[in-house]
């Protein structure tokens, strides 16, 4: 390679590592801002502001929906991997994909007894594609 | 340059590459269209429904192949990029040129169905989440790359300009990639990697594959075409264009 092409590739490469770590540096410290949702230990341990509009996440705890007997108002729990939990209170439709066991995301305010009040109700489906006939054969089908 | 094959070096230039592709983009678009026929009358008719999604998990065999391809020109760019800052190459600036257009329509189709998947599962068309902030900023990344040509008006200053915003740009792409896992998003993570899990279920993987096949061999044709386009346009005071054209027009 000649000189003059071998300065220009290093100019580059330099121009290329340097922006790539400013930009990953940044968006890491970032991270409370870019990540869209809190998580259930995060909601629990109160690292979340009361009665301000967030979204929270996690997955819906089998067996803990429940309907109101009359209107569109729902209560369920939210939980993770370790088994924290924190209850949402929710009025309206919910997404078709919304089902115990199942991600979710809520957005709305946390009050001081830990309860969530969603305004808004979202589906998070995981990255899994299985055919209806093999439903309940496999593991990670009913977690 | 030995490590370069002697082909390759031919197609470098301008004329023999406008000679030499011209029978091949026939067959890089009957190739791609019949493939994504096929794939797409498989995904959207032939395979069961998800566990879950139902139906509307077919648009997969559309969001998917658009936004891998939509990632991967936009490094084919960058590297462009490289190629034409380093070694000058007429080509690579007009591959450049080429392919922004197309990656910048395929990541608007990734965006808007992701959109129209979205509705049906998440209960939402939107959110601004990682993964679809920054696929948002590679589509603006391409627009700049489209702008950028036309409003400077020397090219070999735009052509460095455009090298300099595809490569600080690339840095988008591993951020799309990895968003999924270094974030919390409403978005799912990766199914399919590359050395790693697939958790795409055996029956629904041959018409993704032939998807994402096709649309990459049927752009590439489109690139191919709008390269030759290119060519024409800017050698239109070359000897051997004019002999081209008047060949053709007896």
């Amino acid at each position: 390679m000649k000189s003059h092409r071998r300065r220009r590739l290093t100019i580059i490469i330099f121009l290329f590592v340097g922006s790539l770590t400013t930009v990953l540096i940044s968006i890491f410290a970032l991270q409370n801002y870019i990540d869209h949702f809190y998580l259930p230990d995060q909601i629990v341990n109160g690292e979340v502001p009361l009665e301000r509009k967030i979204r929270a996440g996690g997955m819906v705890k089998p067996g803990s929906v429940i309907h109101d007997s009359t209107g569109l108002g729902v209560q369920f729990d939210i939980t993770d991997l370790n088994d924290v939990t924190f209850r949402v209170h929710y009025e309206g439709i919910l997404p078709p994909l919304f089902r115990e066991g199942q991600g979710t995301i809520v957005a709305g305010t946390l009050s001081e007894d830990g309860v969530f009040s969603a305004r808004r109700v979202f589906a998070k489906h995981d990255e899994e594609y299985v055919p209806p006939e093999l439903k309940g054969m496999q593991e990670h089908d009913d977690p | 340059m030995k490590f370069v094959p002697s082909w390759l070096n031919r197609l470098a230039s301008p004329q023999h590459f406008f000679i030499d592709i011209k029978p091949w983009i026939m067959w890089l678009y009957v190739l791609g269209t019949i493939g994504l026929l096929v794939g797409s009358v498989w995904g959207l008719a032939f395979v069961p429904p998800e566990r879950y999604q139902g139906d509307s998990f077919r648009i997969l065999y559309v969001h998917a192949p658009i936004a891998h391809l939509a990632q991967l020109i936009y490094i084919s760019i960058a590297i462009a990029g490289v190629v034409h800052l380093v070694w000058k190459l007429k080509m690579a600036d007009v591959y450049m040129s080429a392919a922004a257009p197309v990656g910048c329509w395929l990541t608007a189709l990734a965006l808007v169905s992701g959109m129209i998947w979205g509705m049906p599962t998440w209960g939402t068309a939107w959110v601004w989440d990682a993964r679809i902030v920054s696929t948002l900023i590679l589509f603006f990344l391409y627009f700049g790359l489209i702008v950028l040509r036309r409003v400077i008006p020397n090219p070999a200053r735009a052509a460095t300009a455009l090298s300099i915003l595809a490569i600080v740009g690339a840095i988008n792409v591993p951020i799309i990639k990895f968003s999924v896992e270094w974030f919390n998003t409403l978005h799912q993570p990766a199914s399919i990697e590359l050395f790693g899990d697939v958790s795409i279920d055996r029956v629904f993987l041959v018409p993704l594959f032939i998807n994402i096949a096709s649309i990459s061999v049927l752009s590439a044709g489109i690139i191919l075409a709008y390269m030759r386009y290119l060519v024409v346009e800017r050698n239109a005071s070359m000897t051997w264009i004019q002999e081209w054209s008047r060949g053709k027009n007896q």
